[in-house]
């Protein structure tokens, strides 16, 4: 398959899953009701109540309503909150920054924490305890995440009374945005729900890291460099890691979009005010155009990043564009 | 051709296998400990102190106390104390782990039938209906679960049922490119052809001959997903969105208990989540062992 080829199917193969996102999240909230009962006052008449449809366009063949919903969509109108009474979007896209700050963090912590212990696995394979780091990984892949949060909740704000247990602390503004990561207090509020959210993609990032360094370290290359003399610190660095990191790279760019959609729990238990925490009150709230809005912003946002690193990998390792593609 | 020795005689892979598995330590640990969670909650109504959800036999006199203390009457102990209402923690667990197993098996097992036989089909039939198929797979596998259960969940309303629904609509797709992938690779294989060359109908063929052959893999998969629907049904409910309060779950219970631990009352979502955390090790101590004994390069 050449590459141009490949490029457009995955594009619309992009396209497809947004589309079927946008066909599920209608039908879905054609099942929670109509939001006719939401806003009409209790003094309303019938007249009123046939009016409030017309304007609406819930008078019309379902499929017409989808095409009108789709195509609004696309112009950036999803509708004005019922609780907040701003536009949908707005809304998502001002509490975005404090859910992408999060689950960078929570990533950037995955490899700092996850690389090492991988890479001391992956070489000293008999070790115990590098035994102890493979188990504890299966470990970290059972944790329920939203009790992890509770215990640590517990343990550093309650008990010890270290951390600040919700809430984003002080931000700072820049980039048209909130920030909690340049201010020591933010950062001080950042620091719980970061090691939770990052618990599983932990447990990921060594088992990735010790396949791919007990992999690389068999072959030739690596066996070459030993018997030319390099100091074992140089090959890890120079041989090892380098070649273990490109699938590294590359599941972590996908797991940025479930590390957002994940968020939602992190945040509900931390109060942190991102788009995840919004989307639940949403729900409780039956506040109908933020939880489409949100719906279809997610779904568009980690789509681009998958479609993204799936390009970028394609680039990166050229053994994938003569294999055809398959990751 | 290959002799066999007089004094080793042939034995089945499946023994090979099975023995294999029981050199693990660990995956022993698992199997003991997922028999046993499955004992408790098969058995609670017979082996709890108390049944957590006959409000003539809780005393709100007794909310809140502590591991260990006595009830108010002075004849019993509740071990892991109580909760909010006065409920013996330990026998709303071995319930909530009913519903817990439930929901997770039950999903698991639905969504390994569907998935697979949506799978034999897409291979058998190829051209269009495998194309289709797939696509819907492949559409399943590229949203995000966690989003799309919570929509759905709004949608449908919360309930026991619904949940296991969710799940399965989730998952089937895993069973079924692997079921598909693997019945491509066995319709290849001489005795697919000499079972056709005796004039076998397809089912015939697909069921007896082919399914055998592609259970490994799908044994593995089935069993990750037992642990992640239990997780992902846990999730849910703490979010509020997935059984309903008087079917609790193990997700559920620690969720009752989060407002009692920040004044200090750890233990009524300490124990309850400790159990679902052990519940999902016992699971993937088991998966684990079994993708190491099947073909590991099968899998993904």
């Amino acid at each position: 398959m050449t590459t141009g080829v490949w490029l457009l199917r995955r594009i619309l193969q992009a396209v497809l899953v947004v589309l079927a996102m946008s066909v599920i999240v209608f039908v879905g909230m054609h099942f929670v009701g109509s939001p006719v009962d939401v806003l009409l006052s209790q003094e309303s008449t019938l007249e009123d109540r046939e009016r409030l449809i017309r304007d609406l366009g819930l008078d019309q063949p379902i499929w017409i309503q989808y095409v009108n919903f789709l195509v609004s969509a696309l112009h950036g109108e999803m509708g004005r909150s019922f609780v907040y009474n701003t536009p949908a979007v707005t809304l998502i896209l001002q509490r975005l920054p404090a859910t992408l700050e999060l689950a960078f963090a929570a990533l950037i912590l995955a490899v700092v924490i996850g690389v090492p212990l991988g890479l001391f696995a992956g070489l000293k394979p008999n070790n115990p305890l590098a035994r102890l780091i493979t188990t504890g990984s299966i470990l970290g892949f059972s944790l329920p995440t939203f009790w992890v949060g509770l215990l640590l909740i517990m343990v550093f704000s309650v008990q010890m009374g270290l951390l600040p247990a919700s809430g984003r602390g002080e931000t700072v503004r820049f980039l048209g945005a909130e920030w909690s990561f340049p201010t020591l207090d933010g950062l001080r509020h950042l620091i719980l729900p970061a090691i939770n959210l990052s618990l599983f993609k932990v447990s990921m990032v060594i088992r990735l890291t010790r396949s791919g360094v007990r992999e690389v370290v068999a072959l030739d290359y690596v066996k070459f460099a030993r018997a030319k003399g390099l100091s074992p610190l140089r090959i890890v660095r120079m041989h090892i890691l380098r070649n273990t990191m490109i699938p590294l790279v590359t599941v972590l760019g996908l797991e940025l979009g479930s590390t957002i959609a994940f968020a939602v729990v992190t945040e509900s238990i931390f109060a942190w005010p991102g788009a995840g925490k919004l989307i639940l009150d949403s729900i409780n709230a039956l506040d109908r155009p933020v939880v489409v809005a949100y719906l279809l912003v997610v779904v568009t946002l980690f789509v681009t990043i998958n479609l993204i690193v799936d390009i970028l990998y394609r680039i990166l390792d050229p053994r994938v564009r003569i294999g055809g593609g398959a990751r | 051709m290959s002799v066999i020795a007089p004094e080793a005689p042939p034995q089945s892979p499946l023994v090979d296998k099975l023995r294999a598995f029981f050199r693990s330590p660990l995956a022993v640990l698992g199997l003991v400990m997922a028999l046993g969670f499955g004992l408790v909650a098969v058995l609670a109504p017979w082996i709890a102190p108390q049944n957590p959800y006959d409000l003539m036999q809780i005393d709100v006199m007794d909310a809140r106390l502590p591991p260990g203390a006595e009830n108010f009457a002075g004849d019993m102990v509740y071990a892991m104390g109580t909760d909010g209402q006065g409920r013996d923690l330990l026998s709303a667990i071995m319930y909530g782990l009913r519903t817990s197993l439930t929901v997770g098996i039950g999903s698991a097992l639905i969504a390994g039938a569907v998935g697979t036989l949506l799978g034999l089909i897409a291979a058998y039939a190829g051209g269009s209906v495998d194309a289709l198929l797939m696509r819907l797979v492949d559409l399943i596998m590229a949203l995000p679960s966690i989003l799309v259960a919570l929509l759905m969940l709004a949608a449908f309303g919360r309930g026991v049922g619904n949940v296991v629904l969710v799940l399965v609509l989730m998952e089937w797709a895993y069973y079924a490119r692997s079921a598909r992938g693997q019945a491509l690779v066995e319709s290849q294989r001489d005795y697919v052809e000499a079972a056709r060359g005796l004039g076998l109908g397809s089912a015939r063929i697909l069921i007896r001959h082919i399914l055998p052959n592609c259970l490994p893999p799908l044994i593995v998969i089935g069993t990750l997903q037992i642990a992640r629907a239990i997780t992902l049904e846990a999730t849910l409910s703490f979010l509020g969105l997935g059984v309903p309060v008087t079917q609790p779950s193990l997700g559920l219970l620690v969720s009752n208990g989060f407002q009692y631990m920040l004044s200090g009352d750890y233990w009524i979502s300490f124990f309850p989540g400790l159990t679902l955390l052990c519940a999902i090790v016992s699971i993937n101590l088991i998966a684990d062992r079994l993708r190491e004994v099947f073909d590991p390069r099968a899998l993904t």
